[in-house]
């Protein structure tokens, strides 16, 4: 930014300061419009964050704070109940993502394949709004109305989904999935619409069938967007909380079948009947979970994504 | 030949598409019929129409009368369109300086904004509550309003400055041959990222009503409930009074349904362009 001492005079200078000047103005005016955004983004998002994890090295029960390292941690991961259900959760959550990578994110590329294909005119606005109206609903709606649906009284089904242990997880994802497949449905029909039209073109003059175009052509082509959407799917489901919380309040039933992190983090730290409320342990679960995400997401990315990449044109 | 391969191929993509949507529309639609009826014709016929023996408002009667229906509206059309303009506000100046301003550090600063996409901002929720504590804005609605803006600027920024690039630098240099200052040349650029901030407003709107977590945690009290908080305590209590429970539910899906119909097209765009950056 200093500028460069020459030897020249005349013009050269006063152009060279004028810059210089105009360099300042530049950095004034961008504090001035980002430092609203950042403001507020630092204190309510980013540092919240970042102090989870200091918080989660203090005990603050007797009212003032102390510093015990992982103290909270080694409590976690050693106290019999914490750390049952603290695993308890952990492998229900890896069910609550495999269900909705396994159905919600084929599904949602089903649903996209199906909206770009070429073999709708007029109607694929209609398609796609209703198939996208589920996700506009808050999961407290989507809860009850499953819950109606499938409730025994009305005979559709005559078995309590919600009320066995076997069938609990799987019964809730799937309407965590019904709700939410518009999401990659929406993502991949936008990557789908930007393949080049010269491209399948080209395929099509090549003798290739809509089957093998989608598989060879379409589909490396955006690898890198399902990959994304996958990566995110894993993020917002390791996040989750409000479905199981709607349906099954913050011990989430039968017998902790239905809890997954993010109602463990909520009891922890906002206490529930037969629990106490824990904000230190509530942030070590947070951070944890932090953790949890940021391992798998940053390996996603340093590993997998650039791969997916290079099929990019 | 070619020919009837194509029809039956048109004819396969639309069978699956009404089956799909009527899968993601059926479950809505039964429950908004249902709560027009006795509580004996939910359960007689649920899947009949409502007839002159079983139609019925008193379930909606109920919902007014005990439930808190006007003042979570209210609260939820302040939190949501209070975060949603505060939203727009700092993402615009933002987004303009980061794609206008090529200082050094532009780039770390609109990097650490994206990040914020990805990041689970609720696992902040212990330091969030004591900072409201310390505030004392603990149970309020203003709590809300500045959680939801701050987790609702990364995608808006991240949106907003693929609009803001897109202006040919001409305009803005024109303008300041005229002698506009840095915020008069920005609100001659505003028109052109119109649809910018459209998107920006629909993609923030929904997740911010339908949310209930913070809610939950930030403003759980009976004058502060939001619509979502309102419908989940209510539907929780009313469990056996099927016909106010299903007009409670009718009552929070509707708008947002309607609002999105409407909206679709700003939401959808904004959608696929935020995520894939």
């Amino acid at each position: 930014m200093t500028p460069v001492p020459g030897p020249d005079n005349g013009p050269g200078t006063s152009l060279r300061s004028e810059r210089h000047v105009l360099n300042r103005a530049h950095y004034r005016y961008f504090l001035a419009f980002t430092l609203p955004a950042l403001a507020v983004y630092v204190v309510f998002a980013a540092l919240p964050l970042v102090n989870s994890i200091w918080y989660s090295l203090y005990d603050t029960d007797s009212g003032v704070a102390r510093f015990v390292g992982l103290e909270n941690y080694v409590y976690l991961f050693t106290n019999p109940t914490t750390s049952e259900r603290f695993w308890n959760a952990l492998t229900n959550n890896l069910e609550f993502f495999a269900i909705h990578l396994v159905v919600e994110v084929p599904l949602g590329l089903l649903l996209a394949a199906l909206l770009t294909s070429g073999r709708l005119r007029r109607s694929t606005g209609l398609y796609r709004t209703l198939l996208f109206i589920p996700t506009t609903l808050s999961v407290v709606i989507v809860g009850f109305v499953w819950r109606l649906i499938i409730n025994p009284l009305w005979g559709l089904i005559d078995f309590p989904l919600l009320g066995d242990e076997r069938t609990a997880l799987p019964t809730l994802s799937l309407m965590s999935v019904w709700q939410y497949v518009g999401i990659p449905m929406i993502f991949l029909y936008a990557a789908l619409l930007a393949v080049p039209g010269d491209v399948l073109e080209a395929a099509r003059v090549e003798g290739a069938g809509a089957w093998s175009t989608f598989w060879r052509v379409k589909f490396p082509l955006i690898a890198p967007q399902f990959g994304l959407i996958a990566i995110l799917t894993y993020i917002w489901t390791f996040n989750g909380f409000d479905l199981v919380f709607a349906l099954n309040g913050s011990a989430p039933g039968p017998n902790y079948s239905t809890d997954i992190l993010g109602t463990l983090f909520y009891r922890t730290f906002f206490g529930s009947s037969g629990q106490l409320s824990d904000l230190d342990l509530g942030a070590t679960v947070a951070s944890v979970i932090f953790l949890i995400i940021l391992v798998v997401t940053a390996a996603y990315f340093g590993l997998l994504h650039r791969r997916l990449r290079s099929y990019e044109l | 030949m070619r020919n009837n391969r194509d029809r039956a191929g048109s004819l396969v993509t639309h069978a699956l598409l009404i089956f799909f949507a009527l899968l993601a529309v059926a479950p809505i639609l039964v429950i908004v019929v249902n709560s027009l009826k006795t509580t004996p014709g939910i359960f007689g016929q649920p899947f009949a129409l409502p007839n002159a023996e079983t139609f019925s408002l008193g379930g909606y009667e109920r919902v007014f009368a005990r439930g808190q229906f006007v003042v979570n509206y209210g609260n939820s059309l302040i939190v949501t369109v209070g975060a949603t303009v505060a939203t727009l506000v700092l993402a615009t100046l933002a987004a303009f300086a980061l794609t206008e301003y090529k200082v050094r550090f532009a780039p770390l600063v609109g990097g650490f904004f994206v990040l914020g996409i990805m990041l689970p901002i609720r696992l902040g929720t212990v330091p969030i509550i004591k900072t409201m504590i310390s505030w004392q804005l603990m149970d309020t609605l203003v709590a809300l309003v500045l959680v939801y803006t701050a987790m609702s600027l990364p995608l808006a920024i991240a949106l907003l400055m693929t609009y803001f690039k897109a202006v040919p630098a001409a305009v803005k240099e024109a303008a300041r041959i005229d002698g506009a200052g840095e915020l008069r040349t920005l609100s001659i650029v505003l028109p052109m990222v119109r649809p910018g901030l459209a998107a920006v407003a629909s993609v923030t709107m929904l997740p911010i009503w339908n949310d209930l977590w913070f809610p939950l945690i930030l403003a759980p009290s009976k004058e502060n409930q939001t619509v979502t908080l309102g419908v989940q305590q209510f539907a929780g209590q009313f469990l056996n009074d099927y016909p106010a429970l299903l007009g409670a539910l009718t009552l929070g899906a509707v708008p947002l349904i309607v609002l999105f119909v409407v909206f679709s097209r700003q939401f959808i765009q904004g959608l696929s362009a935020g995520i894939g950056k």
